[in-house]
């Protein structure tokens, strides 16, 4: 036997790891200083704001004023109501879009990437971003809601359809394939049938983002409960405030746990 | 030749309650989406692609907003910062919480903690910026608190069933050989769950740079408060700009951070 | 010095793992237990350390009766028994030398081992112990990135630096080839003879445990039913305990040792053996 090595200072990781470790600690950390100096968002404003915050919610949130829950109610189903029909527009048209970006289906590599391209564009707009827009294009109101929580929910519908398209059993398709099908046919009935399931679970999904989505909407006119919430907010009506946020955490909550629930029955 | 019959298998009766529910469900919700929703539009096809003509090439062409350009990116920058800081805090106040959440550390108390996890994340991130900005004022540092509690709701969440799904055999190497629990955790958990936590960290990373820069539009510090103001004067090449730094920015970022993310698992 | 005095253990679920067993083991003895899968081997091996936990009786540890112990002198007795798994139990993504080093965490302070500040001795320790099972040259390399067997001798050399006087080795080659389980097999009767550890080893291949035991333990439904010597032992002895004869499945296949070294030449840099 080998004796054992000797060594005075062992170690316990290789010099190489251990200069790699501590370069990426020294990265973040510095980059955290860098942010921490832009955003003076130091520690300590951070644990002093914390008081603040406490005081804020106590002193000023508490208690709501439950008089106001008529009109808040009817704001929240003007969100609802926003998110169902940008949802509904988004599952329908994404379908196609899903299709084009799927490698597995469609033949056309030039088609393929521009649609990639222009989905990859799009999810990188966000919402409000989107909202701003079409406030300017067709004007105050829920029709500049619906179209940007359509335009900002597409891209991701069809991202995650076409990765489901792309994970599919490819042998089917090419049974189909092998009996004359065109491409209409075989997506009938080769691919259709694999990612049902999931094209129904992912349209819940995009509903619950799309809820969330549509309750700030109203900050920049696009309808919804964003709307009075800006408005109370601007007001420094709190008691008001407080029983908008806490209306839309229940009505959240609710849709989310229902849309959860049915969709962990799908799939 | 002989006429083959096959019956259909009958389905059971509470399919039929159930389908039909759904079906009422639906024609209900919308029918009220239709009736109740005001779904007019003045869109005006010379006006809007004027419009989109100023926000698509108004980047380009401006001089007023090519000369913004410095400034704006600043601004860009303090949303990334805002969204850096934000996530760092978050991921590392994320792991505690995440061992009080997991079934294999905290037996039963992961009950509460996966309760408490999930009603922050069940709290929409403005309405948390709102409050903030309203308690601490206007500024990044409310952008940054608002991602730092929502990050931890949904890295402690996504943390937790790390935890939960790590190989259990070397904690009973580590037990057996008489460690403590916190020795356990540091050397059987962390080592096994320390790659998924830094991608998950850095996937939320993605995610919080898109939420950052809504958080300025209600005062939250970075790009989104210039962007509401140049909306509301209707200066659209300013937007554009905006929108163009935004695009750009974030799919750097992506595009880096996926990077990241494939060395690290 | 352990003694079982009269242990039964019954699980949650009302199945008996232990009943009534006695028995005296002394100090640098090699013993092995047989048996069929669930016959009590795992169960007897584990409520030494009481991984699980005997339900009646006294289970003596140089001594003390240590089902009576509360959490801390649980956790001190722990840190005298080493202990080798069937599936090695390493931290996959670990170093090997943290891995072995770990052994040790059982004398390190909290704090000493949050911080990584292993004493120089017991790191010196854990690179000897690596030595002593022919992988000193894998200290630095991902434990995942070793072959089935040299994980298995990483975690002997983690029991090692444990620094204790007892091994428990729960199906030690169950999932290893047969040349490399001849391996391992001879490292632990190495450790047992040098440095007079006592081993009690978990095996089901009746040849290996006649092989390698001084002492066999033979065990069905939870009761010792064979204690002696291993020179007494024969294949009529393995029938009696597993109440059935003996088939081939019950061997492991003679193949010679030699060929060993292919299984660590697949695993490329050659290996001191």
């Amino acid at each position: 036997m080998t004796p054992a090595p000797k060594m005075d200072k062992i170690p316990i990781l290789p010099r190489r790891s251990k200069l790699n470790i501590l370069s990426i600690l020294a990265v973040v950390a510095g980059l955290y200083i860098a942010a921490a100096y832009l955003t003076n968002a130091a520690p300590d404003r951070i644990i002093n704001g914390l008081p603040q915050i406490v005081n804020f919610v106590f002193g000023n949130l508490i208690p709501p004023n439950w008089g106001y829950y008529d009109t808040v109610a009817s704001s929240l189903l003007e969100t609802w109501n926003i998110a169902l029909l940008a949802t509904t527009l988004s599952v329908i048209f994404c379908l196609p879009i899903a299709f084009l970006s799927a490698s597995n289906v469609n033949p056309s590599s030039f088609l393929y990437n521009t649609v990639r391209f222009t989905m990859n564009v799009l999810r990188t707009i966000p919402d409000l971003v989107l909202a701003v827009i079409f406030v300017g294009l067709v004007g105050l109101g829920a029709m500049a809601g619906v179209y940007a929580l359509f335009f900002f929910s597409v891209g991701i519908l069809a991202k995650l359809i076409s990765e489901t398209i792309e994970s599919i059993d490819p042998d089917p398709l090419e049974a189909i394939r092998s009996t004359g099908g065109n491409t209409f046919q075989v997506i009938w009935y080769g691919v259709m049938p694999q990612v049902l399931p999931h094209y129904i679970s992912y349209s819940l999904y995009v509903l619950e983002i799309n809820v969330r989505a549509s309750v700030v909407l109203g900050f920049v006119g696009a309808g919804g409960v964003g709307l009075i919430l800006n408005q109370q907010l601007n007001f420094f009506n709190y008691g008001n405030v407080s029983l908008i946020i806490i209306m839309t955490f229940v009505v959240v909550t609710l849709i989310d746990m229902v849309s959860i629930r049915l969709r962990e029955r799908i799939v | 030749m002989r006429e083959i019959e096959i019956t259909k298998p009958k389905k059971p009766p509470m399919y039929w309650v159930k389908l039909g529910g759904i079906v009422a469900f639906i024609i209900i919700a919308y029918s009220i989406a239709f009736t109740n929703l005001d779904l007019e539009s003045s869109f005006r096809w010379e006006q809007a692609s004027n419009m989109l003509q100023r926000l698509v090439l108004g980047p380009f062409t401006d001089a007023a907003a090519i000369e913004r350009i410095p400034e704006l990116f600043m601004m860009m920058m303090e949303t990334v910062a805002i969204a850096y800081a934000g996530v760092l805090a978050g991921s590392i106040l994320a792991i505690p919480f995440a061992f009080f959440a997991s079934r294999n550390i905290a037996k039963r108390g992961s009950i509460g903690g996966k309760g408490v996890l999930n009603g922050i994340r069940s709290f929409p991130e403005l309405l948390f910026a709102i409050i903030f900005v309203s308690a601490v004022g206007i500024g990044p540092l409310a952008g940054v608190l608002a991602i730092t509690i929502n990050s931890v709701g949904m890295l402690g969440k996504l943390y937790s069933e790390v935890i939960e799904s790590i190989d259990q055999k070397p904690l009973e190497a580590l037990r057996a050989s008489g460690a403590g629990k916190i020795q356990v955790i540091w050397y059987g958990v962390l080592p096994q769950v320390l790659p998924e936590f830094m991608s998950y960290a850095l996937y939320r990373y993605e995610i919080d740079l898109r939420s950052a820069t809504v958080l300025g539009m209600v005062g939250a510090g970075g790009l989104g408060a210039p962007l509401i103001i140049a909306s509301r004067s209707r200066e659209w090449e300013q937007v554009g700009m905006m929108l163009l730094i935004i695009i750009v920015v974030v799919t750097l970022v992506d595009i880096l951070s996926r990077n990241i993310r494939k060395r690290i698992v | 010095m352990i003694e079982f005095k009269d242990v039964s253990l019954t699980y949650p679920n009302g199945h008996q793992g232990l009943k009534n067993v006695n028995l005296k083991i002394e100090q640098g003895e090699m013993i092995v237990v047989v048996g069929l899968s669930g016959a009590g081997k795992s169960t007897l091996i584990r409520s030494i350390n009481q991984l699980v936990k005997p339900t009646s009786g006294e289970l003596m540890v140089d001594g003390k009766n240590s089902l009576a112990f509360n959490e801390r002198d649980l956790r001190k007795m722990r840190t005298n028994i080493g202990m080798i798994f069937q599936s090695y139990n390493l931290v996959r993504r670990m170093s090997v030398l943290r891995n072995v080093l770990s052994g040790a965490l059982g004398r390190t302070s909290t704090v000493r081992s949050l911080l990584g500040l292993f004493k120089h001795e017991d790191k010196q320790l854990a690179l000897r112990s690596l030595d002593r099972v022919g992988i000193a040259e894998k200290a630095y390399s991902r434990a995942d990135q070793l072959s089935g067997g040299q994980q298995q001798r990483v975690s002997i050399a983690r029991a090692l630096t444990q620094k204790t006087k007892v091994f428990l080795a729960d199906e030690p080659v169950a999932s290893l080839d047969p040349p490399t389980s001849h391996i391992v097999m001879k490292d632990l009767r190495r450790i047992n003879r040098e440095d007079n550890i006592t081993m009690i080893v978990n095996l089901h291949f009746i040849d290996m445990a006649m092989e390698y035991a001084d002492r066999i333990i033979g065990m069905r439904n939870g009761e010792v039913v064979f204690d002696g010597p291993a020179s007494e032992v024969t294949e009529k002895t393995f029938e009696d305990i597993y109440g059935r004869p003996i088939k081939e499945d019950d061997k492991i296949s003679e193949q010679d040792e030699d060929n060993a070294e292919t299984e660590t030449a697949s695993h490329k840099e050659g290996d001191s053996v």
